[in-house]
């Protein structure tokens, strides 16, 4: 495995001589049009007749000129300070200074588009050198029609994937790698832009996560990180043994409405979670149903502390959450149930074995082995299963004993909500977020080289 | 002898069984309960009776006061649930245009550097989604998309990066032979016409399925839409104005309320789920086993 990486990092750095080479050479053994396109993007082309590609070589150009004169500059020069001038009062008028959140952000867009025009730079030399390959070969260029008609032909990835590629890079890519540098940062609630500045400070922020000083997140942050991977794991296994069972119990033979049953149990998918769940906080509330009944028929003399009590709060949310998982798991293991073939039971029975024993020999190793990945995906959902926590405990009980607002429910992704919502702490949020990255990288990792439909994929059949 | 084994085999099935339906019955109170409770205190009177937590299940009269301080404009429910429903339709039918652009190119065409990115996109879904959370929301206020621009801010965002919750549709493309497009291709059809007129027509079943989940997603979010509309009443989502009631103590005896209008957001929501729930089933199925 190791040997097979190194080799592939060589290859990496040979591809890349190579592409440098070819630079060079193409340069060396190049027209004059192919000449100039190392400097004006595109002349080649379009000295060629390639009028619509090289028109866009041109335009990409252009843009990236009038971009960063007119703004990335501006930006980019500044991103190893964050910004040095502070707003100030000058009399009654607001005198802005440096935006620190605006340069991070578009210093980081500025790298990129700048990492992308070397690209199209490349990609434009590449070009003029198969442009002047095909002539010198006899062979006429493809037409401007025939080059826009391949985008809907060989060519209809990129018309495809062209606006979604964009949509995540905006949305999702280029936040992320900004949030990942503001856990270098010291933006807080004290350096909130754009009234004051924040600047890098290295792994401050991470140290503070790891230290059990009184500033210190270490003591939150394990309690936090532990109850995270203790309900994950509660919450994945019961689920899909419960929802097994259900399942089974609703495809067992001489049982009547089946599609009944499974129509009750679905109703939990159906109605927006917001409204059940909320529902169901307000059920076991201290003035609610569960404990004004059981007051009521004299079994309890004081409400039960559902939710304020630490240690009942997580069984009371892991129970609840077994209302949510059963009917998703009953459903998808009803389908697989039937697809395992009916002569393997028939055998076992003949064989005289009991119906746990043919669970546990033939019903459980399938399962387990078809829904492997399945299993990851659910573990790692519940990792970050925000919407049950918030809905139900919102984190609670608080205690002083926990810093940064945290509560003994809160997983990492809610206490990272909070620290970004009620603490604005954002630095903090970002540390959080990594952290959580990190956990989900490593449990995806290693359960996914357990899993026995990865490890040997012949050895069920 | 042969025949009385046969009885206490049959007389066992039936023991069985009996257990199963009553086991069955019990689950099926255990997950009612909480719909049927929520239906009863939405009709609680609340002129005659307190609006807030009361210690009975059943209202001692029914009436329809909560469903009509919903509907009086006192609040702007009526405008919540506009706005939910325009999300919801809107992010609906774009989200399923991208995820089947995006499934067809990843399933049926290779490319350069295909496998990178679907391993990008695979490490980019590990980071926690709020995470991005200031930073969609400073890019949103640049271009007046948050506050009074709430709506059209949060299906720009649920929509931009649909193209990664490919997954299922793109297992669904995977089952259709590829021997099918090779005909197509030899008898010159392009890419774009077997995509349009051959894959698309035969994936109604995905289509279903995934209209159907973007559809649901936004009538719970909370977490994103209160970020975005912070302050701004008038283009809260359902969710969010609601979530006030129950959680905020300013809303004493808004209990009532908050069940008659989570009835009257679960009704259509539960009728469109239960009416394509085959799809739901094939679809959540289909991408439990594929991962």
């Amino acid at each position: 495995m190791a040997a097979k990486r190194k080799q592939k990092s060589q290859n990496i750095f040979e591809a890349l001589g190579k592409d440098i080479a070819e630079i060079g050479t193409t340069f060396v053994q190049g027209d004059i049009k192919t000449k100039l396109s190392y400097i004006i993007f595109g002349i080649g082309p379009l000295l060629r007749g390639q009028i619509v590609k090289g028109l866009a070589y041109l335009a990409a150009e252009l843009l990236f000129i009038w971009y960063m004169a007119g703004f990335g500059w501006k930006y980019l020069s500044k991103i190893s300070t964050l910004g040095t001038v502070a707003t100030q009062k000058v009399g009654r008028k607001t005198v802005y200074g440096d935006n620190s959140f605006m340069i991070l952000l578009f210093g980081i867009l500025t790298i990129i588009i700048i990492a992308a025009i070397i690209l199209v730079w490349r990609m434009n030399i590449r070009e003029n050198l198969t442009e002047e390959q095909l002539l010198k070969a006899g062979k006429t260029l493809p037409t401007n029609k025939r080059f826009l008609s391949s985008f809907l032909d060989e060519n209809f990835d990129k018309t495809l994937l062209a606006l979604p590629i964009t949509g995540i890079f905006v949305f999702t890519v280029l936040p992320i790698i900004f949030m990942i540098c503001v856990a270098f940062t010291n933006y807080d609630a004290n350096h909130q832009s754009p009234t004051n500045l924040f600047t890098w400070v290295g792994l401050e922020n991470f140290r503070s996560l790891f230290s059990f000083g009184s500033n210190g997140f270490a003591g939150t942050f394990l309690t936090v990180l532990s109850w995270t991977l203790i309900w994950a794991f509660f919450a994945t296994f019961i689920d899909y043994f419960l929802g097994l069972a259900v399942a089974m119990l609703i495809n067992k033979k001489g049982i009547k409405f089946k599609k009944l049953w499974r129509t009750i149990l679905v109703l939990t998918i159906a109605v927006p979670q917001f409204v059940s769940l909320l529902y169901i906080m307000k059920m076991f509330a201290n003035d609610g149903l569960v404990n004004a009944y059981l007051m009521k028929w004299g079994w309890i003399t004081s409400p039960i502390p559902f939710w304020t009590d630490p240690t009942l709060a997580k069984i009371t949310i892991v129970v609840v959450n077994i209302w949510i998982g059963i009917p998703y798991m009953m459903l998808i293991a009803t389908g697989l149930l039937m697809n395992i073939p009916e002569d393997l039971y028939e055998s076992a029975r003949i064989d005289g074995a009991n119906p746990f024993q043919m669970f546990w020999s033939i019903t459980l190793p399938y399962m387990l082995f078809v829904t492997g990945p399945f299993l990851l995906t659910q573990f790692t959902g519940n990792l970050n299963n925000f919407n049950v926590i918030f809905l139900l405990t919102q984190g609670r009980p608080q205690s002083m004993k926990l810093t940064g607002n945290a509560g003994y429910t809160d997983l990492l992704v809610t206490w990272l909500y909070k620290m970004t919502v009620t603490d604005t702490n954002y630095k903090m949020a970002a540390v959080i977020g990594i952290m959580v990255f990190l956990v989900t990288a490593v449990v995806s990792l290693v359960v996914y080289n357990m899993l026995p439909s990865v490890r040997d994929e012949e050895g069920f059949q | 002898m042969k025949e009385e084994k046969y009885g206490s085999m049959s007389k066992k099935r039936a023991i069985g069984n009996a257990i199963s339906y009553i086991l069955l019955i019990l689950i099926s109170i255990i997950w009612l309960f909480p719909f049927f409770g929520l239906i009863m205190q939405s009709f609680r009177s609340y002129s005659s009776e307190y609006g807030g937590m009361v210690n009975y299940i059943i209202p001692k009269k029914f009436s329809l006061d909560n469903y009509r301080f919903l509907m009086s404009g006192e609040t702007n429910y009526l405008l919540w649930y506009r706005n939910t429903v325009i999300i919801a339709v809107i992010v609906a039918i774009l989200q399923t245009i991208i995820i089947l652009c995006v499934s067809y190119a990843l399933s049926r065409m290779r490319f350069k550097g295909r496998e990178l990115l679907m391993r990008f996109w695979l490490i980019l879904g590990m980071f926690p989604g709020f995470l991005t959370m200031i930073c969609l929301y400073f890019l949103l206020k640049q271009f007046g998309l948050t506050q009074a621009g709430a709506v059209p801010g949060l299906i720009l965002v649920y929509v931009a990066s649909s193209g990664m919750g490919y997954y299922v549709c793109k297992g669904y493309f995977d089952t259709i032979p590829k021997a099918l497009d090779e005909a197509a291709r030899i008898d010159g059809a392009t890419r774009a016409r077997i995509f349009f007129e051959m894959i698309i027509p035969m994936s109604k079943p995905i289509i279903i399925y995934t209209a159907l989940v973007a559809f649901m997603a936004p009538w719970c979010d909370y977490i994103f839409a209160s970020y975005v509309a912070f302050g701004n009443d008038k283009s809260y989502n359902v969710a969010v104005a609601m979530t006030r009631w129950v959680w905020t103590n300013d809303y004493q005896g808004y209990f009532t309320r908050f069940c008659a209008g989570g009835i009257l957001v679960a009704i259509p929501v539960t009728v469109l789920f239960m009416a394509l729930q085959k799809y739901y089933v094939e679809g959540v199925t289909g991408g439990a086993v594929k991962g």
